[in-house]
Formats: structure tokens, C-alpha cells, sequence
């Protein structure tokens, strides 16, 4: 790790202000951004810690959403939305393992959008949107690609507004190693409609099965997608499947969650 | 029999400390004045060094001193403990292996400079700062492609990339032609035996110190052989003597293999402790031991069995390209040759049996030997081909093993490859495997899985191992560089307590409480007043360390000798105390009584009297009460036993989760039964590890793909049921004196062959019948494609 200045402000506001340092870099839980730095892939010149800022923190319910402060750690939404929202109280408590959602956090997870992550999916598939300091962003315009966001630098997220489904689920096939996603699909339920995310497969990261939605909103039921095929073209190839496998695996998730979710 | 004698299930002394934090590993040894190294490693996997300009480095903050190649001209390179022969009567080619990389780097993760600092951190910050001038080289990472006419070389100075091309028994192969030219039935198989990375919990670390006042070094190192770094180190690396060296293992954090070896960064420590005089400490991180530690298995291999019409195993032929890496490790040669081209009879009788080994150089991280070392290579090979023989010919692979069998009424047996047996019991563990499976249930277990949509498969596999290692003039005329015997002295004090040097090493294993045990219950004193020590070669004598599933075969027959050294002479003094002949003196329960008398002397009356000799037999008997013996083995010994594995496979996944496994073991007289489950259970992970998730892979241009635990598989207890562990079946080891065989190995040998048969066994019954193998690990997306075709 290089020499870094530590600052741990109290607001938003004086996050934002000290996010202004050349090569300053904002901090969560640390899960990713750490073990970069231990690495040395990552050399910020001050790490302003969201840690210290009440309002980033928590769940509470806003009428039809459910609001999940931006360093809200996995652990957290796994026990606070469980009653609101069990589905994405489900992703949350499939992260990684106690130690790493005892300290990491959604907007982290959202902030760095790795294409094996499982928020992406949660948020995505929710269509919920993404509260920064300057502005909202709707999921649908949030992810631009592997470890990509629409984030200006400096910009930091505050909070994450999840309009409540009927139902969802998440159904995640774990890649070995990581026990990150080698695919998974989260699959949710609204009036009228019906939102389909897939995380872990794509070199695009995370992106909406739109066929798949169509499909479900005819009839919610794992039946409804027989037949249905992703196609293995932009899919991750690596040591731990091939794009025809991931591409399989999707599909396989997506079933999986809809008759998770019931 | 004190209660914690053998045959006692008795905790594990050693764990307290570990469990509690107060284990002194060797990253706990910090020294005043201690400076830090950073090795700079090349990131290309083959390049032609043409310059080092280090003159920014050396005016960081911090820097003490940067290392290059150029400042070990007078150090040798580090040095290979065996020499094999190829099939023409020519010694293998032996590269020179440096300290830092000489004019060109072999493998990413090479070492190129070492940079000394006052910090850590600013080691490192230096030595980013060196620039290196590395020109580019094609790399060689398939084995195959390196044997290829023009292919690059990884070492110039030889005539090209084949370490050894070896034959055994060459004198056979004729006669192994012959009978698969004349065989009923021929099946053959095409295997990868994967790499794996031995990934022990704790890094290596190496802590030089250099004294001037006694002109002594000091190594502290994460070591499984301390005696063996001394020797190597001292005598071939850095010319000092042993009375001028000193290596110690403290406590060492697992090591599988990977810490047997002499490392550059042991012999760098120490050298530059030398030269800066002050202590200097190196941590390896974990991505460094990704790309330094010494690898294991690598092997691909074409199998052959031949059979006659009666399905009796007629002749075995195997083809085996074996991945050296890029320089010799320490034992490297050996690995695919004496300790798997012997075991290639497995537990049968077949008559005739050639191996060849081509042992290829790669641009790649050395390997060398991994928990079971060449045995599960072995052992992969014959229980996979049985599994297919059987399937091809349409009989139960159970039957088949069974027909072809050694039988317990021809022991001793002599194998074509070389090794005699000198007991077992093969239908013993079969049958013993089979009862606590439950296989009589398999089928309504498969029923129930089917129902759930789950495709249920069962596979056996039988095993057998050459452990004890090694018999000295045995292994030298085979062309180990070293003995292979094992040392103990046994320091019996005034008021009774013992003090026990080994010269085996443990590092996870429980030596501790296994060894006092040993010692307890042949004194007949408790075991709580045994102390065992080991790890540093100012105290203990010459020993060759713990690998091979040695330790109790070997060093536990050393301890034996020399405990029965000690009794000797208690007895004697005893004797003189009571007055009698010594041949009169019985030792029971820590007792040396006067048989068929009332008249005794406890343990410490007798113990007492050794070092306060007042009334003593001076004239005959020195003082004291402490002995050394050493044991050299007259034969390996020979662990088997039958494993099963129960797995179901996700259709629609390719998940193969393993709902069953049981291991029946021969490990003969079992000390400590607990110990040995557990040595069984982590061999078990290690072997299921392999078969399932693990796998070290190099992209084409010799990049390390599988780098971290993101990316390498390292298995974790879920991915686990619970073990069913038996070892009833014994047949205790004919030539040591505790009659054992050892345990360490057995779990990462026999399981491999069981699970990828248990895996093809469910995809054959669920109809996918051109499934013939599949390369391990059987990861999700290759048991899905391979279920597609
Ligand atoms: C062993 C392990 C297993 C894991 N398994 C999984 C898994 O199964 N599924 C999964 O989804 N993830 C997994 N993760 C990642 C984990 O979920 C992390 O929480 C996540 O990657 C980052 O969150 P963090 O709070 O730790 O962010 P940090 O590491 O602190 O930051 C990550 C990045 O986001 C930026 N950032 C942080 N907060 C904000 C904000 N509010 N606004 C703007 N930018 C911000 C930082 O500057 C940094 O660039 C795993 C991590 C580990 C170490």
C-alpha cells in the first residue's frame, strides 16, 4: 500500500468537499477498494471514509420503496429488509461470507459494479434508482459496463430507492473460487410488470433479460421461459465456464428465481 | 497402560497454543535491527535480462542495499537432491538453478532483485523503482510443444527442454509389448493430472541473523526438513559449515510438500544478514506464493491395461509427460519417477509393467512434491482405467478389483516395479468400505435423488502407497542425494521429566502429543511429562524431517530406539538400587520392580539417582540418562485401503455435490486415533479439492490465470459432507517396531480416482453413456459440456 491521507467527515457535504483532492477516493466498507490498494493497483491521495456520515446509513420504508442508505452494509439489509422486501434482503445475506458483509456496503458494491457482483442484479431487476449527492439515476441508466457507472468523479452515492415488488427472488450460481456469480438472475414482480436482471455472465456486466420479461409477464411461472435461450455471444469465457455454459447457466438462474419467488 | 499411551484418542497438546494465539510461527520472530527484502520478480514468463539500472532504487528512503545476480558469483545455485537416469544409462539434465535470476528470468514470478530496506513498505517502493531492461522471449508453457524440433529453450545450455526421458522397468518393455500385442482386451485413457498450488495457511517467511562474535548464521524458516535447508544451504549454496549455521522451524503453518524444499529466499536472508550484518526478514504475501512456492502433480499421461479373456490384468503401459517448471526443485525428479513409476502395480497382480516419464521444462513455476507426491498420480491412473475397463467390458468394478487383487497369502510380494509389500489385506478395506457406505442402499438413495431431479452416482477406488520413506542404500542406488533415515534423543531429567528431540518436524500433524504418547506408554509414565521437541538443528540430531508420511514410520522407530536405550540403562541403575541382575528388573506402569519380589524403585527414584550418583555403579555406568539412536527403514512401508464416493449431479448445472464419503484405511497399528481421522479428513479435502475445484493454469504466454483465491479454488467445509473414517483393518507393518505404516498422504491419494468414478458412474446411469472421462477438476461448466455432446 503507498502513503494516503485518511479523512472520516461527519456530512455528506464535507464528504463531497474533500472528495475535491486530486486523486481523492471515496471509502466503504473496503472490500474492494483494500485489497486493490494492498496490491498496489490503486494509489488515492486521500481516502475520505463514508463510515462516519449517519444519513448514508440504514433501511426505512418511504411509502412504496424501500430506502437503503448508500453505506449500509450486506448485513444489515439481510436482517432490516427481510420484512419489506425479502427478496433483496436474500441477495444481501448471499454475499460473500459473514466477515465481508459484516463491513461491505451496497453503494460500494454499486459504485464499483464488478460483472460477477450481486447488487447490480438486486437493483437492476428492481428497477430502483440511485441517489447521489447531485442527482437520481435510474437504474436502467446506472451501469455502463464492466466496473463502469454513469458516477461523475467525486460524486458519491447516497442512497438506493427500491420500489417494493410483488415478489422477487434472487437465484445465484456460485463460481467456485469467489463465490461471487458465474451467473445469477434476479427476477422480480411488479403491477403489470416484470423486471429480469442477470449479473456474472455478460462482458457488458449486468444487464435486463428483456425477452425473459415479456415471457413472465404472460405468466409468472418458470414454464413460461421453456424455451427461451440467451445467446452465448458476449458472454464471460474463463477458467470457470465458457460463454455457452454461462449463457445456459442464465437462463437455468432465471427459471430458478421465478419459482423461488413463487 | 497410562492413559494417554497408545491406542489413546488424546487431544492434541499442540492445539491450545494454536487455538489461543500463542503459536511462535516464524513471522513471530522479529530481531533487533531487523532490516526487510523485496524480491522484484519478473512478470514475463520467459526473458533475456539485458540490463538493471538500480540508481534511482538505492536512493530511496530506507534502502540498505539492492541485490543482483552479480553479487553471488560466489554462491552456488541452489542444489537438486536427486539425480535421475534416463533409459539410456545418461545422467538427467540439470540446469543451474540461481539465487536471483541470471541473465535471463524462466517464469513470471522469478526473482530478479532483492531490495533491503529499513521497512517493508519501502523495499517494495524501491524496488518499483528499479528498471529492468527485459527483452521479451517466446515462452513454453504445454509440455508437448516444448519437446517440440525448435522449440524455444528455457535453458540454453541444454540441449533442449527434456529434463529425462526414463523407463522402468526398461528391461520390460518388450515383454509388456508383447502382451499387449497378445491381450483379449486392451483399454486405454488419456488423463491430465492437474496442477495444483499447496496453498498452506501459513506463507513462507525466512528471518536471516549472522553473529559475528561466534562468526555463527542463523535461518529462521517456515521449514518441514530444518536439517535438510542446513545441509543443502550450507554445503552447495553458501559455504558455511554446519557448526556454523544454525536453521530453525518453529511452529510451521501446514506445508504439504511446499516447505521441503531450499527456496532462493532462505539462502538470500542469510547471505545478506551476512553482508549487512543485521538480521533480514522476508514475508511472502500470498499472491507471491502463487507464483514461488513449488507446485504440485502436473502430469499428462496415456494409460494402457491390457487384460485376458478371464479379465485377469495382464500388462500395464503408461506414457507420462511431467511438468518440471522451470528449474529442478529440491526432490523434483524424483516425483514422477521413484514415486510413482513403483507404485504403478497398485493392488494388483499384474505381471508386467512399463512406465515412461519424459520430465519436460516449462516456462513455468517449478513443481515438485504435493501431499502424495507421485502416489496419486499412480493411483489416478489404474483406478481410472479399471473403472473404464469394467465399463467397457460390461463387469462391476468392484468384481474386477476383487479378481485382480493381491491376496492376503502372498505377501511378501514383489512387484514388477521394483517394491515388496510386506502386508495388506485389499478385500478387508473393500468390504469394510462398503458396509459403512451403506452400498446395499445405494439404489434407493439413487431413487431418491432421481426424484429430486439429481442423477446419484457411486465410485470406488482402491489405493496403495510407499510411505515410511525411504530405506537409505535403497533410495541412493535409485540416486537420492541424501539418507532417509530419522534421528531422536531422548533427555531423561533428574526429577523424571523427558525431553525428547526428534528430528521430524511437525507443522500440523500433532507430533507432540503422538510422540509422548509413544514415549508414555513404553516408560509407562504420563504423558503430560514429555515434552517433544523438534524444528532446530542446535538441539536435536541430524534428522531428515517430515514429508511421506514418515514421521511415526521413521521417527517414531528412532524414538523407539532410543526410549529403549534409556530403559536399558534405568534398568541397570535400578538394579544396582535393588540389588539384583538387571535381566531381573521388570519396567510396568513407570515401576522397576524385582520380579517375583515386593521390591520396587519408581521412574524418578531411578532418574534421580542418574544425575545425583551417590549411590551409583560408577565403575560400570556413566551418569546420566540420555540417548540417541537413529532409524534407517528396511523397507517403505505400504498404507492402502479401498475409498467410495456418493455424489449427485445438478442436470441442469453440472454441480456435482458429494453426498457421501468413506475412507476404509490399512494404516496398521494406529496410535493415535483421533490424529489419524483428521490427517485423513484434510488428505480427503486436499484429494476432493483436486478432483472438484482446483486447478493452476497458465495462459499461453505463461501468465498465471489462476493468481488468487478469486480465481484458484481452494475448497472449504461446506463444500464437504461429513467423512466416514475407518481404520479396523489393520495389518500392522512387518518391519518397524511400532508396526505402523503411516496416514498423512492416504486422503489426497485415494480419493481423486473415487469421486471422478462415483461422477462418471451418474452420468452413465442417467444415460449419458459417451461420457468415457472427464479431466479434472470436474468444474460445473466441463461436467455440463461434457453431458451436451
Ligand atoms: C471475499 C469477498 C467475497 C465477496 N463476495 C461477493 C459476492 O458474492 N457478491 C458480491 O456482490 N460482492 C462480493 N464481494 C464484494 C463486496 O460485496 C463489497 O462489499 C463490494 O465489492 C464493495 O463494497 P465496499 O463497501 O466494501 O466498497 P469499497 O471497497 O470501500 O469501495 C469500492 C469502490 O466503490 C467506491 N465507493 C464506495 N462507496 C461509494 C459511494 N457511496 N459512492 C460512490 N463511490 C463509492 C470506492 O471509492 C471504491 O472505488 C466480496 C468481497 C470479498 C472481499
Amino acid at each position: 500500500m503507498y502513503d494516503f491521507d485518511f479523512v472520516k467527515p461527519g456530512s455528506i457535504d464535507g464528504a463531497v468537499k474533500a472528495l475535491a483532492a486530486e486523486d481523492a477516493i471515496p471509502l466503504a466498507g473496503g472490500q474492494t477498494l483494500l485489497p486493490s490498494m494492498k496490491q498496489r493497483l490503486n494509489a488515492p491521495s486521500v481516502m475520505v471514509s463514508l463510515r462516519g456520515i449517519p444519513e448514508l446509513q440504514g433501511v426505512c420504508r418511504d411509502g412504496d420503496v424501500l430506502v437503503v442508505g448508500a453505506a449500509t452494509t450486506h448485513a444489515r439489509v439481510a436482517t432490516e429488509a427481510a420484512a419489506e422486501y425479502p427478496g433483496l434482503a436474500a441477495l444481501a445475506g448471499q454475499i460473500g461470507d459473514p466477515a465481508v458483509r459484516a463491513m461491505g456496503t451496497i453503494g460500494g458494491s454499486l459504485a464499483n459494479n464488478d460483472p460477477s457482483a450481486c447488487y447490480p442484479a438486486g437493483v437492476l431487476g428492481s428497477g430502483a434508482t440511485i441517489v447521489t449527492n447531485a442527482r437520481e439515476i435510474a437504474a436502467d441508466d446506472f451501469f455502463d459496463g464492466m466496473f463502469a457507472t454513469a458516477l461523475e468523479e467525486g460524486e458519491i452515492i447516497t442512497s438506493v430507492r427500491f420500489p417494493i415488488p410483488q415478489k422477487a427472488a434472487y437465484a445465484k450460481f456460485h463460481q467456485p473460487a469467489s463465490r461471487f456469480a458465474l451467473a445469477a438472475a434476479f427476477v422480480a414482480r411488479f403491477a403489470g410488470t416484470v423486471r429480469v436482471a442477470i449479473t456474472g455472465a455478460s462482458e457488458g456486466g449486468v444487464f435486463r433479460w428483456t425477452e425473459a420479461e415479456a415471457a413472465l409477464k404472460e405468466s409468472f411461472t418458470p414454464e413460461a421461459l421453456s424455451g427461451l435461450t440467451l445467446p452465448a455471444e458476449g458472454m464471460i469465457g474463463d477458467l470457470h465456464g465458457t460463454p455457452d455454459y454461462r449463457a445456459h447457466l442464465a437462463a437455468v438462474m432465471t427459471r430458478r428465481a421465478v419459482a423461488a419467488a413463487g | 497402560m497410562p492413559k494417554d499411551g497408545i491406542g489413546a484418542s488424546t487431544k492434541r497438546r499442540e492445539d491450545l497454543r494454536f487455538l489461543t494465539g500463542n503459536g511462535k510461527y516464524t513471522d513471530d520472530i522479529n530481531l533487533r535491527g531487523q532490516a526487510f527484502v523485496h524480491f522484484l520478480r519478473s512478470d514475463v514468463a520467459h526473458g533475456r535480462i539485458n540490463g538493471i539500472d538500480t540508481t534511482v532504487a538505492a536512493d530511496m528512503p530506507g534502502v540498505l542495499r539492492i541485490f543482483t545476480a552479480a553479487d553471488f558469483e560466489s554462491a552456488g545455485g541452489l542444489p537438486c537432491g536427486w539425480q535421475v537416469t534416463d533409459k539410456h544409462g545418461q545422467p538427467m539434465q540439470e540446469p543451474k538453478h540461481p539465487i536471483l535470476a541470471e541473465g535471463k528470468v524462466r517464469h513470471v514470478g522469478d526473482p530478479i532483485a532483492a531490495v533491503v530496506a529499513e521497512t517493508a513498505e519501502q523495499a517494495r517502493d524501491a524496488a518499483e523503482a528499479i528498471e529492468v531492461d527485459i527483452e521479451e522471449l517466446p515462452a513454453v508453457i504445454d509440455m508437448k510443444a516444448a519437446l517440440a524440433e525448435g522449440a524455444p529453450k528455457v535453458h540454453d545450455e541444454l540441449t533442449s527442454n527434456l529434463c529425462y526421458d526414463w523407463g522402468f522397468v526398461e528391461e520390460n518393455k518388450a515383454a509388456v509389448d508383447e502382451a499387449f500385442d497378445k491381450a483379449a482386451h486392451v483399454v486405454s485413457l488419456e488423463l491430465v493430472n492437474n496442477r495444483l498450488v499447496a496453498n498452506p495457511m501459513e506463507p513462507r517467511v525466512a528471518v536471516g541473523d549472522y553473529d559475528p562474535w561466534g562468526d555463527q548464521s542463523t535461518l529462521y524458516t517456515t521449514s518441514q526438513n530444518p536439517h535438510v535447508i542446513r545441509l543443502l544451504m550450507g554445503a552447495f549454496v553458501l559455504n558455511i559449515p554446519e557448526h556454523k549455521l544454525r536453521v530453525v522451524a518453529p511452529d510451521v503453518g501446514g506445508g504439504f510438500g511446499s516447505k521441503i524444499y531450499h527456496y532462493a529466499e532462505e539462502a538470500f536472508c542469510t547471505f545478506a544478514a551476512r553482508a549487512l550484518k543485521r538480521p533480514v526478514k522476508w514475508t511472502c504475501s500470498r499472491s507471491e506464493a502463487f507464483i514461488s512456492d513449488a507446485q504440485g502433480r502436473d502430469h499428462r499421461t496415456k494409460m494402457e491395461l491390457a487384460l485376458d479373456a478371464d479379465h485377469n490384468f495382464t500388462a500395464i503401459r503408461t506414457e507420462t509427460y511431467a511438468n518440471m517448471g522451470a528449474y529442478l526443485s529440491t526432490f523434483a525428479p524424483s516425483i514422477p519417477t521413484w514415486l510413482h513409476g513403483t507404485l504403478m502395480a497398485g493392488n494388483y497382480r499384474t505381471p508386467l509393467i512399463y512406465v515412461n516419464v519424459k520430465a519436460v521444462f516449462t516456462n513455468t513455476v517449478p513443481v515438485d512434491a504435493y501431499r502424495g507426491a507421485g502416489r496419486p498420480e499412480a493411483t489416478y491412473q489404474l483406478e481410472r482405467i479399471i473403472d473404464k475397463a469394467a465399463r467397457d467390458l460390461g463387469v462391476d468394478p468392484i468384481a474386477l478389483r476383487r479378481q485382480n487383487f493381491i491376496k492376503p497369502d502372498q505377501y511378501p510380494y514383489q512387484t514388477p516395479v521394483a517394491v515388496v509389500y510386506d502386508t495388506g489385506n485389499y478385500d478387508a478395506t473393500m468390504d469394510k468400505l462398503l458396509e459403512i457406505t451403506d452400498h446395499a442402499g445405494f439404489a434407493a438413495r439413487a431413487a431418491e435423488s432421481a426424484n429430486r431431479g439429481k442423477l446419484r452416482g457411486f465410485g470406488v477406488a482402491s489405493y496403495i502407497e510407499a510411505c515410511g520413506i525411504a530405506p537409505s542404500n535403497l533410495v541412493g542406488q535409485l540416486g537420492a542425494r541424501a539418507g532417509l533415515y530419522e534421528s531422536a534423543t531422548i533427555r531423561v531429567n533428574a526429577t523424571g521429566s523427558i525431553s525428547v528431540y526428534t528430528g521430524s518436524h511437525s507443522h500440523g500433524q500433532g507430533h507432540e502429543t503422538t510422540f509422548a504418547q509413544v514415549v508414555a506408554d513404553m516408560i509407562g509414565v504420563d504423558a503430560s511429562t514429555i515434552e517433544i521437541h523438534h524444528g532446530d538443528t542446535s538441539n536435536s540430531p541430524m534428522g531428515m524431517g517430515t514429508y511421506g508420511s514418515r514421521s511415526l514410520a521413521v521417527g517414531g522407530s528412532a524414538i523407539v530406539r532410543a526410549t529403549n536405550k534409556v530403559v536399558d540403562k534405568a534398568k541397570k541403575i535400578a538394579a544396582h538400587l535393588l540389588e539384583c541382575a538387571p535381566e531381573d528388573i521388570e519396567l510396568k506402569d513407570g515401576k522397576f520392580s524385582v520380579a517375583g519380589t515386593d521390591k520396587s524403585v519408581d521412574w524418578s527414584g531411578v532418574t534421580l539417582a542418574a544425575y545425583v550418583p551417590h549411590n551409583y555403579p560408577l565403575e560400570d555406568l556413566e551418569p546420566g540418562l540420555e540417548e540417541t539412536a537413529f532409524y534407517d527403514p528396511s523397507n517403505f512401508t505400504y498404507p492402502a485401503g479401498a475409498y467410495g464416493c456418493e455424489v449427485e449431479i445438478d442436470p441442469e448445472t453440472g454441480k456435482v455435490d458429494i453426498v457421501g464419503f468413506a475412507a476404509a484405511d490399512d494404516f496398521g497399528n494406529v496410535v493415535n486415533p483421533m490424529i489419524v481421522e483428521g490427517q485423513v479428513h484434510g488428505g480427503l479435502a486436499q484429494g476432493i479439492g483436486q478432483a472438484l475445484m482446483e486447478n493452476c493454469v497458465f495462459d499461453d504466454s505463461g501468465q498465471l490465470l489462476s493468481g488468487s483465491f478469486m480465481d484458484y479454488a481452494m475448497p472449504r467445509a461446506d463444500d464437504f459432507p461429513g467423512f466416514k473414517v475407518d481404520h479396523s483393518c489393520n495389518t500392522p507393518c512387518t518391519h518397524n517396531p511400532l508396526g505402523v505404516k503411516g496416514c498423512g498422504e492416504a486422503g489426497a491419494i485415494g480419493s481423486p480416482p473415487a469421486v471422478v468414478n462415483a461422477v462418471i458412474d451418474a452420468l452413465h446411469r442417467a444415460g449419458h453413456t459417451h461420457v468415457s472421462h472427464i479431466d479434472m477438476p470436474l468444474t460445473p461448466s466441463r461436467v455440463w459440456a461434457a453431458m451436451q455432446k
